[in-house]
């Protein structure tokens, strides 16, 4: 596949080691893999398949053995890891299985927080109609610890959205939810995804989220077993 | 990166405010500030008021002293300065009744005096005394009470003082300067300096030392005697107290040696507290760091964005706890303003300046090492929560944390021995601990099998959290340690103190005392019901050259070393050491060295005079020379009030010239009339009453002590900070734990002996080795420090490890008592 603009996420040839009982253990091999702007992918498997450390590479919060990472053309490993983390606050949103809310922080400021370090104007304006597009417009000065797990999800996925990032990286997003939950979380994101054109680059085990996206990347023992359109 | 760093960090402050994150960390850190800002305040007033109460020994605050008239411009100066003055005359002279006569120290002088301090004066022979309004009135005096019975005369009766005849009007029973500068001549004779032209003495030639008194501000002060130190010329000195009175000096330096410890102890406190606070904070900012960095933001932004939070924090707590500071010595000056007899000078804004700088310090070194360490967080956390602290903030980062440390430990120490002894110990005690404490986990390993399940339960904790296990009884053992210090070996060291000064502490001297009268005397002693003292040899000889040079004033700078070159020493032999001598280089001579040329130097004026270990001293002794080999160095302590010598010979060498003999004792109150009979029976014999010093310098030894103990009150807090911030280092941990525990069923019975078990363990080891830590600590302190004899506190052993324990297990069990209380669904949903 060719390194064009219109391809969000490039993966070349990822592998990567990690040292395990004085011997070497492969967690990925050899994954390659392209995804375009405003697609929806999963990527499945099992536990220990690889999933999230290929999420974690994808992101440049981890690096890779061997391989590249493009991101809208620009090569991850290339870059520092400073260098890495700008490229992510311009582009790259998240949503995490745990949620990852600050439990200091409110709903509002949680959705704050991002725009607010990298000085965006009206943050607060910003936030409080995504958290008002998520349904939680009446909860925003609630702790996380105030909220439910599928309220404490929607906080994150206004959180994730608030950037109006490039590409959405989502770590098992209704993993820690009931189905019912989990169902309306994902129809959340599937919304966002369309309304703001949104690359979406999901993590899961649930088979019937994955349905719902484009493709399905099936990964197994670390390699890619699959890239089948849905 | 974005220009938005500040009002972005004080929002994210203000929000970690609200939420109750960073109040463990605030509350350290003002109290770190406000026990330095109190003791900081107080010490500073307190040291102020016990300079000017030791003044009113002085009768001034400077004392410029002539052998003329003093030259108008010393007090024109003075007085431009805004500054007091007021001149007096005392010389020696014959007090005349009748057939008897009697040699008499007169004072003359003007109204005003004295500026510091107050004269007591009793109508009649043992009447009542009062402080005495002025001066006595043209044509009177006042006396000393021992003058009357010498004479034969009362109150009311006329002296003849040169051409001049006074009415004895009053019984002078203290006069603050009564010690000071010139030889104890005899009784004293007041009288108004109006009276001076008509007596007649003041003549060409006379033996006549003129005094100008100084009192004012204390900047004034200082800034007067600047100006008059670089004008002095023959024949003129400037005398304070430190400089007059070596006795009142050594007690004035070991006030705020003490003063000083008790800050020193709460500074260092107040870190450990900031540092575990600290550590526990950011410990729960990881999520929060590592988000920041998946949304991009830089180590260095993270780094930034961090300090700049922990700047504000640190001003405002810093603010907070100068203020608390403040209202703490105002409340302590209020406290003590019945105990300290002086009135406290206002505080100075110097120490709310360096409380907050120290503050400051003390955040910036307890913060830097986590903090680097959490912007090192990997951004991966997010995905994998199992990622835990990123190790050590880096040498660099603990190194200049180190170095914060110990510069404000030396700077509030003030003195590089006594701030070198607590770093020193910290640093010893810290690794002391962590080896123990690592052993300690072992062993207890080994032999928790033997234990009912929750001690195994609960020792085991202590083992899997093994690192965080020997910080917490790092810093617990610290606390502890801190808190015997103040509460046992405080008593000990002032009780040691007081004790170089007992009460019994010899207040008479008897010079010029010949040979022959040494067995009248001991008899006289005995027939009185006394226990004769020891009466000491003295030959008096003129140092006239060192190493075969001849040595001049001119040979020195230093003006106590032209002073001492000039005068004629004391020179005394003794086959033993005295007991409040300690030899500090060399060694004292053997019995069989006796008639050897050997010579025992004070440590202080071989300094004085660059005299060296194995140098020869040639001294003149009456027109024979004789050269002297100086084989040892002595400290002395000049504040025994008993008899010491400069240089001093082995037996045998100095027996063949001109000898007189020096005693000092203690005469109670009630004997006083023994002196009377005493100068009656041996008139050449001159008798010197310091009682009245004495007495002073054990007021002023109570005052420092009831201080010490008020400023030691607030370090302690410090150290209860300590504990309540060691517990509180794991608490998150336990709460969860403990939650987990009980969903598998524990009992809260269980869980309870489970942390009981823990805690105890904890704090029992933690106060053995505070105990072990106290009692170096307090040897050190005695013997380099303070020199003062080591008593031993057997108690340290007993309270250290079962206050510890007890204490540590009950400051845990309130610590975690909220967590423990609450559903576990609660303890999960609040982990960190």
């Amino acid at each position: 596949m060719s390194e064009n603009s219109a391809c969000i996420v490039q993966a070349i040839g990822l592998s990567k080691q990690v040292p395990s009982g004085g011997q070497s253990l492969a967690i990925l091999r050899n994954v390659g893999f392209a995804v375009g702007a405003g697609e929806a992918v999963a990527i499945v498997g099992a536990s220990g398949s690889g999933k999230t450390t290929l999420l974690g590479l994808l992101a440049g919060l981890d690096t890779p053995s061997s391989g590249r990472v493009l991101i809208q053309g620009a090569d991850l490993f290339a870059l520092d890891e400073d260098a890495r983390a700008a490229l992510r606050g311009r582009l790259v949103g998240f949503v995490f299985q745990s949620f990852q809310l600050l439990p200091a922080l409110t709903a509002l400021e949680n959705v704050m927080l991002p725009m607010e370090l990298v000085g965006a104007r009206h943050a607060r304006d910003a936030a409080l109609s995504l958290l008002a597009r998520v349904g939680l417009a009446d909860r925003m000065h609630h702790y996380p610890k105030q909220l439910s797990g599928g309220e404490q999800q929607r906080v994150a996925i206004a959180r994730a959205f608030a950037g109006n990032p490039a590409l959405l990286l989502a770590d098992e997003p209704t993993g820690n939810l009931d189905p019912e939950t989990g169902e309306s979380i994902a129809d959340l994101m599937f919304q966002l995804n369309r309304e703001q054109r949104t690359t979406l680059l999901l993590v899961t085990h649930d088979e019937a989220l994955s349905q719902r996206c484009h493709r399905r990347l099936r990964l197994h023992g670390g390699v890619l077993l699959a890239d089948e359109r849905i | 990166m974005s220009l938005n760093g500040f009002p972005l960090a004080a929002k994210l402050l203000l929000r970690d405010w609200r939420s109750g994150e960073l109040r463990v960390l605030a509350a350290a850190l003002v109290i770190a500030v406000a026990s330095m800002a109190t003791v900081g305040f107080f010490a500073d007033r307190v040291e102020r008021g016990l300079t000017v109460e030791a003044n009113r020994l002085l009768g001034a605050d400077l004392v410029g002293v002539f052998d003329r008239p003093p030259p108008l411009s010393w007090s024109q100066e003075a007085h431009r300065l805004g500054l007091r003055t007021n001149a007096t005359v005392r010389f020696p002279s014959m007090a005349v009744h009748g057939e008897r006569s009697l040699l008499v120290d007169v004072k003359a002088v003007d109204p005003g005096y004295p500026l510091r301090g107050a004269l007591l004066l009793a109508p009649a022979p043992g009447g009542a005394a009062d402080v005495a309004r002025g001066i006595p009135k043209p044509g009177t005096v006042w006396v000393e009470e021992r003058l009357l019975p010498r004479l034969g005369i009362g109150v009311g009766d006329a002296v003849g003082l040169g051409e001049a005849r006074l009415k004895v009007a009053g019984i002078l029973v203290r006069e603050p300067d009564s010690g000071t500068g010139l030889s104890f001549l005899g009784p004293r004779i007041l009288l108004n300096a109006a009276d001076l032209p008509a007596t007649g003495l003041i003549q060409e030639g006379s033996r006549i030392q003129y005094r100008l008194l100084v009192a004012g501000p204390i900047g004034a002060v200082e800034r007067f005697r600047d100006w008059a130190s670089a004008l002095l010329a023959a024949g003129q000195r400037i005398e304070d107290i430190r400089e007059a009175r070596p006795e009142i000096r050594g007690a004035l330096e070991r006030a705020e040696r003490f003063l000083g410890l008790a800050s020193l102890v709460a500074v260092a406190l107040a870190g450990v507290a900031l540092a575990l606070a600290a550590r526990r904070h950011l410990q729960r900012h990881l999520d929060a760091c590592a988000l920041l960095r998946c949304w991009g933001a830089s180590q260095s932004r993270i780094l930034g964005l961090f300090a700049q939070q922990f700047l504000l924090l640190g001003l405002v707590a810093g603010l907070l706890g100068v203020l608390l500071g403040l209202a703490g010595q105002q409340a302590l000056g209020l406290l003590l303003r019945e105990l300290i007899a002086t009135d406290l000078p206002a505080p100075g804004p110097l120490p709310a300046l360096q409380g907050m700088t120290m503050g400051l310090v003390l955040l910036l070194a307890c913060v830097l090492p986590p903090l680097i360490a959490l912007s090192k967080v990997s951004p991966l956390r997010v995905l994998r929560r199992e990622l835990g602290f990123p190790g050590m903030g880096g040498v660099a980062a603990y190194g200049l944390a180190g170095a914060c440390m110990a510069g404000l430990i030396l700077w509030e120490a003030q003195d590089a021995s006594v701030g070198g002894w607590v770093l020193g110990g910290m640093a010893g005690l810290l690794a002391a601990v962590s080896g123990l404490g690592w052993l300690f986990l072992r062993l207890t390993g080994r032999l928790a099998a033997e234990f009912p399940l929750p001690w195994r339960f609960g020792l085991a904790n202590l083992r899997r959290r093994a690192l965080g296990s020997v910080i917490q009884m790092a810093a617990l053992a610290l606390g502890i340690m801190a808190l015997l210090l103040l509460t046992l070996v405080r008593g000990d060291l002032l009780a040691s103190w007081k004790g170089t000064l007992p009460a019994d502490a010899p207040n008479q001297f008897l010079v010029s005392i010949q040979a022959d009268q040494l067995q009248p005397l001991r008899a006289f002693f005995a027939g009185n019901g006394l226990a004769a003292p020891v009466f000491h040899p003295m030959v008096r000889g003129r140092l006239v050259a060192i190493n075969q040079r001849p040595v001049s004033s001119a040979d020195y700078a230093d003006d106590r070393a032209k002073r001492l070159v000039d005068r004629e020493f004391n020179l005394s032999w003794s086959r033993q050491l005295q007991d409040d001598n300690r030899i500090v280089a060399g060694r004292w001579w053997k019995p069989e060295e006796a008639d050897r040329r050997l010579l025992s130097l004070e440590e202080g004026i071989a300094q004085t005079l660059g005299i060296r270990m194995g140098d020869s001293l040639t001294y003149d002794l009456a027109g024979t020379r004789i050269e002297l080999k100086v084989s040892n160095l002595r400290q002395v302590d000049w504040d025994s009030f008993r008899v010491n010598f400069f240089a001093m010979t082995p037996p045998g060498v100095l027996e063949g010239f001109p000898v007189s003999y020096v005693t000092s004792f203690h005469l109670s109150r009630a004997a006083a009339g023994v002196m009377d009979r005493l100068v009656r029976d041996f008139p050449n014999v001159l008798a010197i009453d310091v009682a009245a010093t004495v007495a002073r310098v054990q007021e002023i030894m109570d005052q420092v002590a009831r201080a010490v103990e008020f400023v030691f009150l607030f370090t302690l807090l410090a150290g209860v900070a300590v504990l309540y911030a060691a517990v509180g280092a794991t608490r998150d941990e336990r709460v969860y734990e403990a939650a987990v525990l009980r969903t598998l069923g524990a009992s809260a019975r269980q869980l309870r002996a489970a942390q009981f078990a823990e805690f105890f363990a904890i704090g029992m080891f933690a106060g053995m080795l505070a105990a072990v830590g106290a009692s170096v600590t307090a040897y050190v302190l005695s013997s380099q420090v303070f020199h003062l004899p080591f008593r031993f506190n057997p108690w340290l052993w007993v309270t250290g490890p079962l206050a510890g324990g007890a204490g540590v297990a009950a400051a845990g069990w309130l610590a975690t008592r909220g967590g423990m209380r609450h559903p576990p669904l609660w303890a999960f949903r609040n982990a960190a």
